[in-house]
């Protein structure tokens, strides 16, 4: 995590005190209020909120536009971006554009495959890849040059960030190594995929330690409650690079309908007080899909709330 | 066993079904047939192992094409049967010509009288 | 090789329904290979089309002829003296000769009649999977000979991705990772170092997107 920038969440991680993050889905219309409802569901328990990059391939409005949204109400967005729809020219322009509104954080994805999407007949770009983007970005802020060579004197201060997936089995060796070259490339903080397999995140962290992979590499620790045992269901057979045990669907399936809500956010709490005690965790990306007014409560029963305010921020 | 069977069959003998060809399945309703069968060894009873399934593919295929120019799928068709099944290859014999006299005869074969015959006509007028 | 596979015949019925000379071209290269374009196929289509005319009633002359290439002017040149004698020809080469032919003989329409898919190897008969994307600038030396450009669905440099799952495509269950891979022969061969450095953006521009493209070797013009 070498370069500082004004980035609320790097001062937070730096402070060494837990971050906690969290993301909210652009609508699939131009109705901006829907960005600025969600995010002020979560404003006020969580230091940066991602916005995601037409996730799963669905059109959505585009993320440059409502982290500017969730900027001018003074709240700081993580800018996620895939490599999917925009050639290099395009990515470059959107982190100048965004820095110019003040944007610091910034999530650097290669994106869903548009086979996902509502238009699985359109050409894809990945020009670069997540790595690759995460080079240009670093390149940006602290070259003040672009890949083409081209240099310039404002430069983007972003904190770069990244995704890793340590369940998309089936080794977790490759996928640790993996943040290490995302490390490599620039990326300073890394946000997991949803971890229910204790077990398995727990190898990950331990090798990540071992190579000394955290010392470079922030890691915030995926979270997503289950509103039901459905869900759950779901999550282990439908949704790729996802490890959902049985013990996760006994467990949700084992009490009332009524009730599995509830116990999916108790589920929820244990994982972030275990993941506290795992070594090199550096707080918590909480993604309640289409449940963003769950976060509070999650957090402050977490214990992670107040959240830190940093000076300048 | 000296059984009956309808005389409109010719048969063509080949060492395996695996020599058949779809371009022979195609040929013979361009040479006027209106029905083929095609009759194997029983499948997994092969001698050159494969070739009963490799017509069995290629009669669906001849299927899908005749479908596709009009003839209809259903005069080509394949059977298996073992050296012992004569009986059951007479019924076959019958089933098939029967089918064949339902659906008529080849639109090829008609055709190509009617074409012949104005053909013909068209001559004469000039 | 290239891949093609034949195009519906319904397709190419309804392109050709209205002319009464046609030659049925085939390849003897690639698309024979993969039976999708050889003389043997010229022969099944010519068939099929006779059929289609002969039943609607119409006399159309339908010929067949196989090539040894398309993809080049000698043996393009063994139509000449019969091109003349039809309305349209059907090429069941690839884009490339199908092309070729209808620059040949430009008075002329020519039909494809196979869609060529992509550069690939026989798994076994009947079954092929892409190989090559053609970028012009090979990379296979740095990645364990297998290639993620065209294997990734993301062509990834620095893969594999989150979405891939038990060694499998998130796009298909039936497609490896190209990256799993990868890190698998990487690590055989004792070079997973390679898997650990950050692989620079690429230049495009040999690729598709530096426009059509051409090879000019002047040690082997006169």
């Amino acid at each position: 995590m070498s370069a500082t920038t004004p980035s609320k969440l790097q001062k937070i991680i730096a402070s060494g005190q837990l971050a906690v993050t969290s993301e909210v889905g652009p609508p699939r219309s131009a109705d901006g209020a829907v960005i600025d409802h969600k995010a002020k569901l979560i404003k006020d328990y969580v230091d940066a909120i991602n916005v995601t990059d037409n996730q799963t391939s669905v059109v959505r409005m585009c993320s440059l536009a409502c982290c500017i949204r969730i900027k001018l109400m003074g709240l700081e967005p993580i800018l996620q971006m895939v490599t999917r729809d925009r050639n290099r020219i395009a990515l470059q322009s959107d982190i100048l554009g965004a820095a110019s509104f003040g944007i610091n954080n910034m999530l650097c994805l290669t994106g869903d495959h548009q086979h996902f999407g509502d238009h699985s007949s359109c050409a894809n770009v990945f020009d670069l890849d997540s790595t690759q983007l995460a080079m240009a970005v670093k390149m940006m802020r602290d070259e003040g040059k672009l890949l083409g060579g081209f240099e310039f004197q404002v430069r983007p201060e972003m904190f770069i960030g990244a995704a890793v997936n340590p369940f998309a089995g089936p080794n977790v060796f490759m996928r640790a190594i993996r943040m290490g070259k995302k490390a490599a490339a620039g990326v300073q903080f890394v946000q997991t995929q949803c971890i229910y397999n204790m077990d398995k995140m727990k190898e990950f962290m331990k090798i990540a330690v071992d190579r000394g992979l955290t010392e470079k590499v922030a890691v915030l620790a995926g979270i997503t409650p289950m509103k039901n045992v459905g869900m759950a269901k779901y999550m282990q057979k439908r949704v790729p690079g996802m490890d959902v045990p049985d013990e996760i669907i006994k467990r949700m399936g084992g009490v009332p309908k009524e009730k599995q809500a509830e116990e999916g956010i108790n589920l929820a709490i244990e994982q972030i007080e275990e993941l506290k005690t795992v070594p090199g965790i550096r707080g918590f990306h909480i993604m309640a899909i289409e449940w963003e007014e769950k976060v509070p409560q999650i957090v402050e029963r977490a214990g992670l709330y107040p959240r830190p305010q940093m000076d300048g921020a | 066993m000296r059984l009956q069977y309808p005389p409109t069959v010719r048969i063509i003998e080949v060492p395996c079904t695996g020599k058949v060809d779809i371009i022979h399945l195609l040929q013979a309703f361009e040479y006027g047939a209106d029905g083929v069968i095609v009759v194997g060894c029983m499948e997994g009873d092969c001698h050159y192992q494969k070739g009963n399934l490799y017509a069995k593919t290629r009669v669906k295929r001849a299927k899908e094409i005749l479908d596709k120019v009009g003839l209809g799928g259903e005069r080509v068709a394949m059977f298996n049967l073992s050296s012992g099944m004569g009986g059951r290859f007479a019924e076959i014999i019958k089933e098939m010509t029967n089918k064949i006299l339902e659906l008529g005869p080849s639109p090829v074969r008609g055709a190509a009288a009617k074409a012949k015959a104005t053909g013909a006509a068209g001559e004469v007028t000039a | 090789m290239i891949k093609a596979k034949p195009k519906p015949l319904e397709e190419i019925i309804d392109n050709v329904k209205d002319f009464n000379k046609l030659l049925i071209a085939g390849c003897d290269g690639c698309v024979t290979v993969c039976e999708a374009g050889g003389l043997k196929e010229v022969k099944i289509l010519a068939a099929a089309l006779r059929l289609y005319f002969t039943q609607a009633g119409k006399q159309v002359q339908v010929d067949e002829a196989s090539l040894t290439r398309q993809c080049e002017k000698e043996y393009l040149a063994q139509l000449s003296d019969r091109m003349d004698g039809y309305d349209a020809a059907v090429s069941l080469a690839c884009g490339v000769g199908a092309q070729y032919l209808a620059e040949m003989y430009n008075h002329k329409i020519v039909f494809p009649g196979v869609d060529t898919c992509f550069m690939g190897v026989n798994e076994e008969r009947g079954l092929y999977s892409e190989r090559c994307q053609a970028c012009g600038r090979c990379i296979l030396a740095e990645t364990g000979g297998i290639c993620p450009i065209a294997r990734c669905s993301k062509r990834m440099l620095n893969g594999p991705c989150g979405g891939s799952d038990k060694g499998k495509c998130e796009i298909n269950p039936d497609i490896p990772c190209a990256w799993e891979l990868i890190y698998e022969r990487l690590k055989t061969l004792g070079q997973l170092d390679r898997f650990e450095r950050p692989v620079e953006p690429k230049d495009w521009s040999t690729s598709r997107d530096g426009g059509p493209r051409k090879i000019v070797r002047e040690d082997l013009r006169i």
